[in-house]
C-alpha cells in the first residue's frame, strides 16, 4: 500500500494573531507553527496504522519553504517513511492542490490522505481540487477508514447520523476526528527522523488565482451579563434594546 | 487536577537558542506529560504511589540516559536535550523527574563512565529501555552532606566481596532491580559496586509518611553480609570523585528541572490571576499581584539563560562543578520562592489539588536538600571564588 499524506503547517492555537503592512499580511513574528492537527492526528496516524497492518510505505508531502522543515521532521518522527517538500510559499488552495497533484500524478499512490481542513484558513478545498486534478474519487471528512483488497470503506458524519461509503482505490480522502488517536513521537522515531529521506522538488506552477486583500480579527467576545431570575423585565429589555434579539 | 492548560513562558525568545531537534524533543516530552502525567499525578501524590506505567513512557520519550551513546541503548543526545527533558518532566512533577534523573545520571552515567565494557553491555540497554530500573546509594543515616565519612564497606573475600552497611533517602529503591552503591574497600577508598536485587542479605525497605515527592518511591538500601561478585565493581574510578561525577550530571538536570516546576507555578498563577475577579476586576490588575508575577517571570528568564549557558558549557566539557552548583541552587531557590508566591495568588485554591502549586512546593522542599543542600552549594560557590574551604 503506497500512501501519500499531505501535511500543512498551522499556527499553534495559543499564538497571538495579528497582522502587518496595513492588515494585508499575517504577522508571523513570535508565531509557533505546528503540524495541522487534522493532518497529523488523523490522516498521518491512520496511514501509519494501515502500514503497520498490511505493510507499505507512507510518504508525507507539504508545499512550503525550508522554514517549514521542523513540521516535516515531526511527521517523520511520528513514523512516516519519507518526505517531499515542494519548495514554494503556498499561495492559495488551488496552488497547493496543483503542485501536489503534479508531483503525485505518476507516483502510483493507492491512497492520498489529508486532514479535513487546516486550522488556519479552514478552507477544506485542497483535497477536492487535488482529486479533480488527478481524476480520482474523493471522500471528504471521513471519520473511519477500513481497507479490504482494493476497496476502502469509509464512514462520514452527517446531520443526525452517519453515512457508510465504499470507494475503489486509488482515492483521495480527507480525515476527520475519530479516524485515529493522536500519537506522540518517541525518541527512537526522533532519532530515525534525522536520516529519513527528505526530497525537495521545485514548484512547477507558481500561479495563484486568489489573493488576500485585508485581514481583520473577529469581534471581541462580550462578557456575560447575569440577570437575576426575578428580574424578567430587565432581561426582556436587554434582549430587545441592547442585543436586539427580540 | 483540572485540565492541563500549561503554556511555557519564553519572555526572552530563548527558543531561538535551541535547535529544531531540541524543540521537537522538548515538545514531545511536554505532550507526553500533558497526556500521561497531568491527569493522574495529583491522585498518585495523594495516595503516595508511583505510577509504574510511567516507566515505559519515560523510556519511549528518551528520558533514560538520553546522552548515553546509541550503541548502549541511549539516544546519543547533547546535554541541552537532557536538560530540556528534565525541565518538562519536573514541570509535571519533581518525583517523576527524580526517577528519570536517578536512572540517567546516577545509574547509567556511572556504569557508562566508570564501568567495564561488559558492565556497559550488560546493564545499559536494559536501563535505557526501562526493562531494568536502578537506584544510587551514597547518603547514609549519619553521612549526608559529608559522604566521605561513610561507613558502608566491603571486604575482599577472594572470589567475592562482602558488603555491609545501609543507605537512606534512595529514590527508586523500593522497585529498583540494581543499585549503584558507593562503599569503602579494605583500604578505605570509596568504590562503586553494582548490587542486584535478589542477592541474599540485600533489602530495600520503603520510606513512608513523606510530605514531599509523594509520587516517587523512596527507600533504604540495607546490606547485611551481601556477597557481591567481583565483576560488579566499577573498575575505572576510586575516591569521592566517582559519586561526585554522578552528582554533577544529576545536579545539571535538576537545575533545568526545578525551572520546569517554577514555570508551571508561574503559568498557573498568571492564568488564575487573569480569571479570578475580585473588587470588580481580575486580580492580575492589582499592583501587588503584578509585582509577584513580574518578579516570577524575571527570575524564570534569568534562570533559563543560566541553564542554557551551562548546557552549552557542558556540551563543550567546560562546565565546572561549581558552575553546576550555582545553577542547581539558583533554580531550586527561585522555584521555591515562585511556588510560595504563586500559592498566595491562588488564594485558598492554591492549597488544593485542583492546582499544581502546593504539590510543587512540597516536592521542592526535597529538591532544595537532595543532591547537595542549598547551603552546601553556597559554600561550593564561596570556596570557588575565595579559594578558601569553609566546609569544616
Amino acid at each position: 500500500m503506497k500512501i501519500l499524506v499531505c501535511i500543512s503547517k498551522a499556527p499553534d492555537t495559543t499564538s497571538k494573531i495579528s497582522f502587518a503592512d496595513n492588515n494585508s499580511k499575517f504577522n508571523e513574528a513570535g508565531v509557533q507553527y505546528i503540524v495541522n492537527p487534522y493532518d497529523e492526528w488523523y490522516a498521518l496516524v491512520r496511514a501509519l496504522e494501515i502500514k503497520e497492518t498490511i505493510g507499505g510505505n507512507v510518504t508525507i508531502i507539504t508545499v512550503g519553504t525550508a522554514a517549514d522543515e521542523p513540521i516535516i521532521r515531526k511527521a517523520l518522527a511520528i513514523g512516516a517513511d519519507d518526505a517531499v517538500r515542494i519548495d514554494a510559499e503556498p499561495k492559495d488552495a488551488l496552488f497547493v492542490a496543483k503542485n501536489i497533484a503534479d508531483y503525485a500524478k505518476d507516483k502510483g499512490f493507492d491512497l492520498i490522505l489529508t486532514g479535513k481542513e487546516t486550522i488556519d484558513y479552514n478552507g477544506s478545498q485542497v483535497p477536492g481540487m487535488m482529486a479533480e486534478l488527478l481524476d480520482l474519487p474523493y471522500i471528504s471528512s471521513a471519520s473511519k477508514l477500513d481497507l479490504s483488497a482494493n476497496t476502502a470503506t469509509l464512514e462520514t458524519d452527517i446531520p443526525g447520523g452517519s453515512e457508510v461509503l465504499e470507494v475503489e482505490l486509488p482515492a483521495v480522502i480527507s480525515c476527520a476526528k475519530g479516524m485515529a488517536e493522536a500519537r506522540i513521537p518517541n525518541m527512537r522515531g526522533i532519532m530515525a527522523s534525522r536520516t529519513k529521506p527528505l526530497t525537495v522538488v521545485s514548484s512547477n506552477d507558481q500561479n495563484a488565482f486568489t489573493s488576500i486583500k485585508t485581514y481583520s480579527l473577529p469581534l471581541e467576545k462580550k462578557g456575560c451579563k447575569y440577570i437575576s431570575a426575578e428580574n424578567v423585565q430587565e432581561l426582556v429589555d436587554l434582549l430587545h434594546n441592547e442585543a436586539k434579539a427580540i | 487536577m483540572a485540565t492541563d492548560r500549561y503554556q511555557a513562558p519564553d519572555y526572552y525568545l530563548l527558543d531561538e537558542l535551541l535547535t529544531d531537534e531540541h524543540k521537537l524533543i522538548r515538545d514531545t516530552a511536554r505532550a507526553w506529560v500533558k497526556q500521561e502525567v497531568s491527569p493522574i499525578v495529583e491522585e498518585a501524590c495523594q495516595k503516595a504511589e508511583f505510577p509504574k506505567q510511567w516507566i515505559k513512557g519515560l523510556a519511549e520519550i528518551g528520558a533514560f540516559g538520553p546522552y548515553i551513546p546509541q550503541e548502549y541503548g541511549g539516544a546519543g543526545l547533547d546535554q541541552i536535550s537532557y536538560g530540556l527533558l528534565m525541565q518538562e518532566l519536573e514541570r509535571g512533577d519533581s518525583g517523576l523527574r527524580s526517577t528519570a534523573s536517578v536512572q540517567s545520571s546516577l545509574v547509567m552515567f556511572p556504569i557508562y563512565t566508570y564501568g567495564s565494557e561488559e558492565q556497559r553491555k550488560k546493564y545499559l540497554p536494559k536501563l535505557a529501555s526501562g526493562e531494568m530500573m536502578g537506584c544510587f546509594g551514597l547518603t547514609e543515616p549519619d553521612h549526608g552532606s559529608n559522604p566521605a565519612g561513610m561507613i558502608t564497606n566491603f571486604k575482599d573475600k577472594g572470589d567475592h566481596y562482602l558488603l555491609n552497611g545501609a543507605k537512606m533517602w534512595i529514590s527508586n529503591a523500593p522497585f529498583a532491580d540494581i543499585a549503584v552503591v558507593w562503599a569503602k574497600d579494605d583500604n578505605g577508598d570509596i568504590r562503586g559496586i553494582i548490587v542486584e536485587r535478589g542477592m541474599p542479605g540485600f533489602t530495600t525497605p520503603e520510606t513512608h509518611s513523606k510530605w514531599s515527592l509523594r509520587a516517587s518511591a523512596t527507600g533504604e538500601l540495607v546490606f547485611d553480609n551481601v556477597k557481591v561478585p567481583k565483576e560488579n565493581l566499577l573498575p575505572n574510578v576510586k575516591g569521592l570523585k566517582g559519586p561526585l561525577g554522578c552528582l554533577n550530571s544529576a545536579r545539571f538536570g535538576i537545575a533545568w528541572g526545578a525551572l520546569g516546576a517554577a514555570m508551571d507555578c508561574y503559568d498557573s498563577a498568571l492564568r488564575y490571576s487573569k480569571e479570578r475577579i475580585q473588587f470588580g476586576k481580575p486580580i492580575a490588575g492589582f499592583q501587588l499581584t503584578q509585582k509577584k508575577l513580574a518578579e516570577m517571570v524575571t527570575e524564570i528568564t534569568k534562570g533559563q539563560l543560566l541553564v542554557w549557558r551551562l548546557g552549552v558549557l557542558k556540551n563543550e566539557h567546560r562546565a565546572t562543578p561549581a558552575q553546576i552548583s550555582m545553577a542547581k541552587r539558583n533554580s531550586v531557590n527561585i522555584a521555591l520562592e515562585i511556588a510560595r508566591e504563586a500559592r498566595q495568588i491562588h488564594g485558598g485554591m492554591g492549597i488544593t489539588g485542583e492546582y499544581p502549586i502546593m504539590r510543587h512546593m512540597m516536592n521542592l522542599e526535597s529538591v532544595v536538600t537532595y543532591e547537595g543542600t542549598h547551603d552546601i552549594h553556597l559554600l561550593i560557590t564561596g570556596m570557588d571564588v575565595t579559594g578558601i574551604n569553609a566546609f569544616n
